[in-house]
């Protein structure tokens, strides 16, 4: 009893101050435009959620009753886990969508790229015999 | 756009052979040749998904050929998928997909595109298995796994396609503007057939003959088996579950 006495503050002191750097970290990379704010609402999400249940302890312990951890801040670290699985199946999803697109961008690229070639070949072709006209054109004259 | 009924002349509507290649410089050349003395009433487009040898420049150097050249390496879904963006912005009226490996034959390209050109279907499947004993000789792995696909498929689209993974294959405008926006990336071929057999379009099988490879290697070698038959089978299933069409 002495032991979880001693132990169970120092424990909540660092989590409550390891979510309050989480959430400052968070909002110093928006701020500075290195998140975008889509992608860091699931963060921040689970940061005010930490730091919730860090300072709550009656909240803690009822969530821990509910799922039946014996130990409370165990469901703290179930909190983690659940947090990471969301985050990266969003990861996935992102992933996803963005070499969805990566994908679209490089075919029409190519595509146009070939198109380019094609028309230049043309012009070529169109200004040389243009040229070759003109040319037979001022000789006619100079005749 | 639709076909018009009946089926229409040869020279009267574009038609666009799309040819997949990746590092194919040993078949590509005499293929191009080939495809090029065969007949003038198609054009030909090399898709050259990132080679790192002179495939692009054997495409160029055939001359009449179009190439796309990809910056790098995208796969077989991604490049056939680049043929059918560009035939549907030159408003091509039928495709035909064909491997840059030499294992088709040019002559049986006729047989496909009459299929899609008399309207008798939307997609016409160049098949190794429709006649019995017909000289392609495949190992029991892929058998095995060729008759699961089927299995799979009648399952999910009720008709029986014989050859999921033939890249030997015609379209028409309809199923290449459908496909343009909705073809598969990885391994595409076999979830191409349930993507097409549930949105509605009509399939046809014809029996071709397939050689064997003049050099390079398959895609899919025997180690990579199991990813290959794990993956297709849950992009099958779930192109099922995605489409519009249920029954």
């Amino acid at each position: 009893m002495k032991y979880m006495m001693v132990l169970l503050p120092r424990l909540q002191i660092i989590a409550i101050s390891g979510s309050i750097f989480f959430i400052f970290l968070l909002v110093y990379l928006i701020r500075k435009q290195r998140i975008k704010e889509e992608y860091s609402l699931l963060w921040l999400f689970f940061g005010f959620i930490f730091l919730l249940f860090s300072i709550w302890r009656d909240g803690l312990d009822y969530l821990a009753g509910l799922v039946g951890i014996a130990y409370p801040p165990a469901a703290l670290f179930m909190l983690f886990i659940l947090a990471f699985f969301f985050i990266l199946i969003e990861f996935s999803v992102i992933i996803s969508r963005l070499s969805d697109r990566n994908k679209n961008l490089t075919q029409e690229v190519a595509i146009q790229k070939a198109e380019l070639k094609e028309l230049k070949k043309k012009i070529k072709h169109l200004l040389r015999a243009e040229e070759r006209s003109k040319k037979e054109k001022e000789q006619k004259s100079v005749e | 756009m639709e076909v018009k009924e009946g089926g229409v002349s040869e020279q009267s509507c574009k038609t666009l052979v799309i040819i997949p290649a990746y590092n194919e410089e040993a078949n590509l050349g005499e293929l191009l040749s080939d495809l090029k003395q065969k007949n003038g009433y198609f054009d030909i487009l090399v898709v050259n998904d990132g080679s790192e040898d002179g495939t692009g420049e054997i495409a160029e150097a055939a001359g009449i050929t179009k190439v796309i050249n990809l910056p790098y390496n995208l796969g077989i879904g991604a490049s056939v998928q680049t043929g059918f963006k560009f035939a549907s912005e030159n408003n091509y009226e039928f495709a035909l997909q064909f491997d840059g490996d030499g294992q088709h034959k040019p002559e049986e390209i006729r047989k496909l595109l009459e299929i899609v050109r008399s309207n008798e279907a939307d997609v016409a499947i160049g098949s190794r298995f429709t006649k019995k004993h017909d000289g392609f000789k495949s190992d029991s792995f892929r058998r095995t796994g060729i008759r699961i696909f089927e299995w799979v498929s009648y399952l999910l689209i009720r008709q029986k396609i014989t050859d999921h993974t033939s890249g030997f294959r015609a379209f028409n405008r309809r199923s290449i503007e459908f496909l343009k926006d909705n073809y598969p990336v990885d391994f595409p071929e076999p979830e191409v057939v349930i993507l097409l057999g549930r949105n509605g379009f009509r399939m046809k099988e014809v029996f071709t003959q397939m050689l064997e490879r003049k050099g390079g290697v398959s895609s899919i070698s025997l180690s990579r088996g199991p990813y290959y038959m794990i993956k297709v089978l849950l992009s099958m299933v779930m192109a099922a579950m995605r489409s519009k069409k249920m029954d």
